[in-house]
Parts: C-alpha cells; structure tokens; sequence
C-alpha cells in the first residue's frame, strides 16, 4: 500500500510507482539489500568491449546460479511529451520476437533451460534479466545480444501488446486510488522535468503511440555503448568476458543521441493538491526536492547520504521516530513510510506518505510529520541514535549479500545512472561517516515549505 | 543458429552438469516436542530463523475471525519486562530484523540477525522472549485493532481484495479455510485481551511448533539457540487436524458490483493437499495450463493472441487439507464475458486431451532445471526448510525433488486433472463493472 522506498534504490519495496514490469511476477520479492564486510567483498570485474558495451561481472559461489542482466540508459526521464510510456511499451515488444524468433520464443527458450527471465523499466533505465544455473549463461547472452539489433516489431503484435499494456496501466494505477493520488502527486510536485509523468505513460499517450516511434526508440537507445551487461554468480569473469565478446562483440550501432531530462526549476512556495477517487481511506503524501549524488558538487556531496540517514532516523524500523511518535505514542498514524533514493539520473524527492489512524484526521498526520522535520531541524540528533541507525546499515550491508539478483541490481542501477559501479563499495562508509551535524543541515536546507508539495486522497463519500 | 550454440556450449565447458547438491539437513525434537530443522552454511555471517506454529487463521474461534492475525501482530508489542519500543530498539540496535506473517495454515515468525556471538546472543534473547512470555498490553492492543480495521477498511477500496475474498468465503462455506486471514471488522472489534491470551496458550507450544534455522552456525550452537526460542515453551498438544474439504459439487456465480475499470475475476475449486499423491502430477500440469508466465496456455489464449489481460495465471494452493485452485484474471469491463468463455474452454480442454508430450517435456526441463534456483539463498532454504517442517514431507525431498518431477507421465497428468479438475462444476467470482 505504501510506497515504503527508502534507501539508494527505490525499487527496493515499493516496486509499483517505480517500476513497471513485463509479467505480473513480484520480481523483486525476496531480494534484500546488497553488500558485505570489506575484507570479504568479492571484487567485481570490469571491462569494456571496443563497441562501448560495458561488462561487469561479480563472481558469487554460494550456488550454481548465474544471473545475467542487461541495463539501457533510457526509461520515463528520457521520453517527450506526447511520447511518455514508450520506453516501457518498447520493453514489452522486446519479447515479441526478431529475425529469427517468434512472439514469446525467448521467454520459452528460457524456461525450457530452466531459467525464469523478465524485464523492468523505470524512470532512468530500462533492464532485462536471467536467472539460470550457471553452465546455461551463454543461452541468456545469445538471445540477449540477438534482441538488441534483430527485434521484429511487428504491427499486428503491437496492437495487441499495446492493449496488455493498458490493462497494466488499469491493474496499477487507475483502479488503486493511492496509486491515482501518486501520479497527481508527481504531475504537481514536478512542473518540467519528465518525472512528472508516470513510466507506464499517459492513457492519451499510450492511445496514439505508434509502432513507428517505438522503432527509432529502439534504434537510438538499444546500443552497446548505451548499455551495461551485468552478471552475478557462480562465473569466472574472463570466461564471461570472452563469451560477451562473442556474442556482444559484433554489434555495431550509431552511437545514442543524448535526449536531456529539462531540468526543474525551483520550487518557490508549497504546493496542495487533493485526490478524489472511490477510496475508503484516507491518505497523504509529502514531498520535499532534494539533491542526488549526481546533481551536487564535490564540496556538497555529503547530502545525499546525509538525507539517506535522515530518512532511515525516521522510518529505518519499528524503533525509528515516524513509527514511535506518530504510530505508538500520538496514534495519528495507522502507518507512515519514508522515500528517498541518492541514485538517480536527476534531483529527486524525499517523500513521506501514511494513512491516518482511524481517529484522526490528514490535517493532523501532516502537522505530526512536520513535527518531526522540525525536531531534526532544530535538534541534533543524539549519538546513540546515530549509532544505532549505523549499526542497521552495517547489518543490512550482510544480508544483501543473500541476493545475487540484489547485488546485480546495484551495480546496473549505479552505472546506468552516470556513476562508477566502484560506488558501491564506498556507499555504505559514506553512511557510516555522515555526522549528526550533516544529517541537521541536510534537513534545514532541504525540507523546508517552500521545497515541498503534497497530495491528500480524500475517500468520496460511500454510496 | 544451433550450431553456434552447440559450439559455444563446448568451449565454454558445459562440464558442471553434474547433480546440483540438495542441502544437508539436520534434524531433531526438542524435549517439549517442537521440531528443528538446520541448514549449515557459512558464506555469509548471518542466521536466519523461522518458527511456523499451526496457528493460522483457520484455528480462529467462530465467531472471532482475525484472533490468529491479532495475536501474531501483537508479539512484537510486548514481552516479559519489556514493552514494544524496548523490544524494537533491542533488536535494530544490533541489526536484526523480526517479521511475522500468518495465513490460514500457519503463523510464522522471522528473525535476520548477524552470526557474530554477541549479537546473535542478544536478538534472540529477545526473540525467545516475544514468544514465549508476550503480554498483550491493553493498550497497544487498539492501537493493532485499528490498525487491522484500517487495513480491512483499505481492502474494501482494492478489487483485487474483494475478489480474493468472495472467492474464498463461497468455495469453502462452512470450514475454516473461509477464514480470512485479515479477519471481519465486527469480529476484530470484538476480540478481547483475555482471547489473545487463551489462544497463545493454546497454540504456541512445543508440539505445535517447528523451528527452521539456516546460517552461519553449527549444529552445537543451533541446538543452544533452538531450545532458546522455542525449547522453553509449555509442551502442550497439537490441535486435531483440520476437517477434511470436500471436492467442489456444483459451478456458482458470485458478481460483485464495484467502481473500477477492469472486472477481477477469480475462478476456481477445491484443490489438492500439500503432501497429496497428486501434487507432482497436477503441478506440472498446471505449470502448462496458467503456470509458467507468458507461456502457459491460459496466457496464450488470454494475454498474448488476445491482449486482453496483464496478469492472467492459474495454481494450486495446496494446504494442510484440500486448498484452492485458482485462475486469476483482470480485464476491461466490457471484455469480461469474454475473458471468461475463453477461461472455461481452455481449461476443458486441458482437462479433456491434457498436455502434449512436447510441453510435459518442456514443462520438467524448467521445473528440474530451475531446481537450484530454488536454494540459491539463506532465505530460500529456510522457506523450504519450514515447508518440509509444516507439512511434514520427507527430510530427502529436495534431494528426490528433480526425480519426482521427472518420473511424471503424460497419462498421470491427464488422469489427475480428470480426477481432481471439474469444468462443470467451478466457482466463478467476478467484481468490477459498476
């Protein structure tokens, strides 16, 4: 119900306005956070074929598993108006089939080598991925490296596929009233940049998209140099070096033309807006513009990670202050949840949603949360809390190691977005050191008022 | 095309296709009869912990539905000597992570924490305590209750929600998988402190109670840690087994009028048992029929020649007794009928011809080869782990997994589906169109 999506990777919990998917499997169900103790982080290799696809690859032998994803820098932020939804509609075509392949084949090839495959798109990237036991690697990259030049698009598919793709729409969006009051939400809180429109695009959009843009989508976008192959697990990466060449090697393609995200002008007063939809309860969102490691200069690039331990004080657990002060102790929250994600292509929101306990009411559960900013404004936050905070960082590093689809996931998501994979490895010593000082001025200049919209659903009166 | 990869399977060295290693499994019974069940595996200094009681909410009262869901969500709210912020700020401040969850069969309880001594010592301190000594304080107790009834109250505005739960309520009528396992608001607000109390004492004890422990331990330490958590419990006895569920006599319609774009649909009868003879037989059948994604029949026929649906998938749950078998669809309004007759013929005929040899050979090809996808994590093997538990399958059933799946005949599946799937006699729940 919540957005729940604090931390780097907002995909982590609250898949749904973040990603869209191809099949309605809960792909990401089971994949914790990612990463190890220092002195065991299994080293990943990199290397960069003379076509520009970049190759990563992080050896984990715990099971004869191997997961193989392949990231494309192009998703939501990249679409023009009039276009939005493409990039996701592009993605479901990608398993309709090439030169060689009919609709749906690569799935079943797949599946016949008992491996499960799907694909995700969301604002900044678009990924295809493979799960199969780790002699079966070289079945994922052939037909992988065969869709990136050789995909079909046919019509008459299209206009089926573009259908399915309205029942998604449908499914997520229009029949989940939390779920409307999010994208009225992101249509306010941005005014120019393309995160105001939804992934899975506007119905207007998706009504006159042709299978004509689709093809020059696929024909700028689909590039090596456009691309990061990432695999994880049981594998040595010089023999996956060599078997990329061989299947990736070849692909020539015109290099990108760089499409901007225009970028948002700030935000001078706060913005309201108010939801109506057959809910039954009540709900509200706020959300305040805030910088990502990409947006900052050197000086200031202890922000977003400062904000990343501003978001775990207040909702890292059931000890955390969102839940103690307004869940157990004021009870105007039934629950409340905190977003924010420092890997992104562009400045993004540190959002705070959370439906009101039955007795109160949105005014209050949006006076309690402010409260709360305030506290962290005004009142440095305590070492034992702070260390306790670190102490959930520190453990959660451990058990993302559970995930070899995690750990891929960080590394695509990272490199899709500009940065070095390398990143990765320093994100969490980047937590460790932020100090309570940070975490007070990250606050006191960023979430504030005048930087801050919010969505309120209001449920219509029962029929 | 095939040669290539012929000779890229070759020089890549196809070599490991040797068995995949089921995980060794150790087991023992503690003196008040609870069950261990223990994984070692130390790449990753962490434990994982799962203790499963049948608890779920079919051993809710009859009048009191959501009590197995109240108690389990009012554990963590207070124990012996601490209340429910003591015991959430002793568990984060070392880093372990405490989840509960419950369903019909089971309540089930987690704890994540880091292998090293200290820690571990002192999270499942307080894992041991929740359990064992929790004390239902009165006022955290509306504070759950509210929180239940918003949640009820939430799923009244989700399709999805309203379908899942006619279906439900009308396949199983009078025995107690209708529960649901999110309660009824009138019931909820009426359970008392003194039947949380009574139903803990019944239910959370030694016989009635296994433990699955996967992690970065050996079996010395896992025994300290098991009697621990759930070594100190009373004894007691395990409730009697559930009423068996009859198979499913005649078809029914349900519609459900509600404002949204799309009809939910959810079709459906009375399945199978977890440990039933059938399983293997109806599970790689249904894998062809809604199973395996975008290439199951039902997809085929639905989502790919038709695009008439996102989601479309048909299973099995199988359960303690009989579960359901479901067939799960969302579609426009104005498709519904559709949707539906397209349903009900796919499935006739799959029950009538079964499968072909070729799809029952790709079928086995997925599930045998998908096999160490399944326990390629700590938190995998420790679902498994509480499965085997729960329902009590054989200690080689991952080890005799691949094998079973593949002794399967074309006939079995046919024949079971014929015994066990009547397309005469399925419920049919629709909501949406309003």
């Amino acid at each position: 119900m919540l957005l729940k999506i604090k931390s780097l990777f907002p995909s982590r919990n609250g898949v749904l306005p973040f990603l869209v998917c191809l099949g309605a499997i809960s792909l990401l169900a089971g994949c914790t956070k990612e990463y190890i103790q220092q002195s065991t982080a299994p080293k990943v290799y990199e290397k960069i074929l003379d076509n520009g696809l970049k190759v990563l690859v992080k050896p984990d032998t715990r099971a004869p598993v191997v997961v193989s994803q392949i990231w494309y820098k192009v998703g939501g932020s990249y679409e023009p108006e009039g276009k939005t939804g493409i990039s996701h509609a592009l993605e479901h075509m990608m398993f309709k089939g090439t030169d060689t392949l009919g609709p749906n084949e690569f799935s079943r090839i797949i599946a016949e080598h008992g491996g499960r495959d799907n694909a995700f798109t969301s604002r900044d990237y678009t990924a295809y991925f493979q799960t199969l036991e780790k002699s079966k690697l070289e079945v994922a990259f052939r037909l992988e490296a065969d869709r990136m030049r050789n995909i079909t698009l046919d019509e008459h598919e299209f206009s089926k596929e573009i259908e399915v793709v309205k029942e998604e729409r449908r499914l997520r969006t229009e029949d989940r009233p939390e779920s409307m009051a999010y994208e009225t939400f992101m249509a306010t809180a941005y005014t120019r940049s393309n995160y105001r429109n939804p992934i899975i695009g506007w119905p207007k959009d998706l009504d006159s998209l042709h299978v004509e843009d689709l093809r020059a989508w696929y024909d700028n976008f689909y590039v090596p140099s456009n691309a990061t192959l990432v695999v994880v697990g049981d594998v040595e990466p010089v023999e996956v070096f060599d078997l990329a060449e061989r299947y990736f090697g070849q692909i020539t393609k015109p290099r990108t033309q760089p499409t901007e995200n225009p970028a948002e002008p700030a935000q001078s007063e706060l913005r309201r807006v108010e939801v109506r939809a057959p809910a039954k309860v009540p709900y509200l969102l706020l959300g305040y513009h805030v910088p990502v490691i990409t947006s900052l200069d050197p000086a200031e690039d202890w922000v977003p990670y400062a904000l990343e331990i501003a978001a775990y004080l207040l909702d890292g657990g059931k000890s955390a202050r969102l839940n103690t002060a307004l869940v157990r102790d004021q009870q105007v929250a039934s629950s409340v949840g905190v977003g924010y994600g420092a890997v992104s292509r562009n400045p993004t929101l540190f959002l705070i949603d959370g439906n009101p306990a039955p007795d109160a009411t949105l005014e209050q559960l949006e006076s309690a949360i402010k409260e709360q900013i305030d506290l962290m404004r005004n009142e440095l936050v305590t070492e034992k809390e702070l260390t306790r905070v670190k102490a959930q960082i520190v453990a959660s590093k451990v058990y993302e190691m559970d995930s070899s689809f995690y750990q891929g996931m960080q590394l695509g998501v990272i490199e899709t977005n500009g940065l070095h994979w390398q990143l990765g490895e320093e994100i969490h010593e980047r937590l460790r050191a932020v100090t309570a000082e940070q975490v007070r001025d990250a606050v006191r200049q960023y979430l504030v008022d005048d930087n801050l919209t919010i969505a309120v659903l209001r449920p219509e009166a029962s029929t | 095309m095939i040669r290539t990869i012929a000779k890229a399977l070759c020089l890549f060295g196809i070599l490991s296709l040797d068995a995949i290693a089921a995980p060794d499994i150790q087991r023992w019974t503690l003196d008040n009869g609870a069950r261990v069940y223990f994984v070692e595996t130390h790449q990753i200094p962490m434990v994982q912990f799962a203790v499963g009681f049948d608890a779920g909410s079919a051993r809710d009262p009859k009048a009191l539905k959501g009590l197995a869901r109240f108690v389990s969500d009012m554990i963590e709210e207070g124990a012996e000597g601490m209340d429910g912020e003591t015991i959430a700020l002793e568990l984060e401040s070392v880093g372990a992570q405490y989840s509960n969850g419950n369903g019909r069969d089971m309540s089930v309880f987690e704890l994540r924490s880091l292998s090293e001594e200290q820690i571990l010592e002192s999270a499942v301190q307080v894992f041991a305590n929740i359990l064992q000594n929790p004390t239902f304080p009165a006022n955290a107790m509306e504070r759950i209750r509210d929180r239940m009834l918003v949640g009820l109250k939430q799923q009244l505005q989700s399709p999805g929600s309203v379908v899942s739960r006619a279906f439900y309520t009308n396949l199983f009528k009078n025995h107690p998988y209708s529960n649901p396992p999110s309660g009824e608001a009138e019931e909820v607000a009426r359970i008392e402190r003194g039947d949380l109390i009574n139903f803990h004492r019944r239910y959370f004890v030694g016989a009635n109670a296994v433990i699955a422990i996967v992690g970065d331990l050996n079996e010395k330490q896992a025994r300290i840690w098991a009697s621990k958590i759930v070594g100190g419990l009373p004894a007691g006895t395990a409730p009697d087994k559930l009423d068996d569920v009859s198979p499913s006599a005649q078809d029914d319609v349900l519609n459900i009028s509600f404002p949204s774009s799309q009809t939910h649909m959810m079709i459906g009868q009375v399945g199978i048992r977890r440990n039933d003879p059938d399983y293997f037989p109806l599970y790689i059948g249904n894998y062809i029929l809604g199973g395996s994604g975008l290439i199951s029949r039902l997809s085929g026929e639905i989502r790919e020649q038709r695009g008439l649906a996102y989601s479309v998938y048909s299973y099995f749950i199988p359960m303690q007794q009989n579960g359901p078998f479901i067939i799960n669809l969302q579609t426009r309004n104005d498709n519904g009928a559709l949707a539906e007759e397209l349903v009900s013929q796919t499935v006739t005929e799959f029950v009538q011809r079964g499968p072909t040899q070729e799809e029952l050979d790709a079928a086995k090809k997925n599930i045998t080869g998908s096999f160490p996808l399944r326990i390629n994590s700590n938190k995998k093997i420790a679902d498994n782990l509480l499965s085997i538990a729960f329902y009590d399958l054989p200690l080689d059933y991952l080890e005799t997994y691949s094998e079973k799946v593949n002794s399967v005949t074309l006939e079995q599946v046919k024949e079971s589906f014929q015994r066990r799937v009547f397309p005469d006699r399925l419920l049919r729940v629709f909501v949406g169109g309003a």
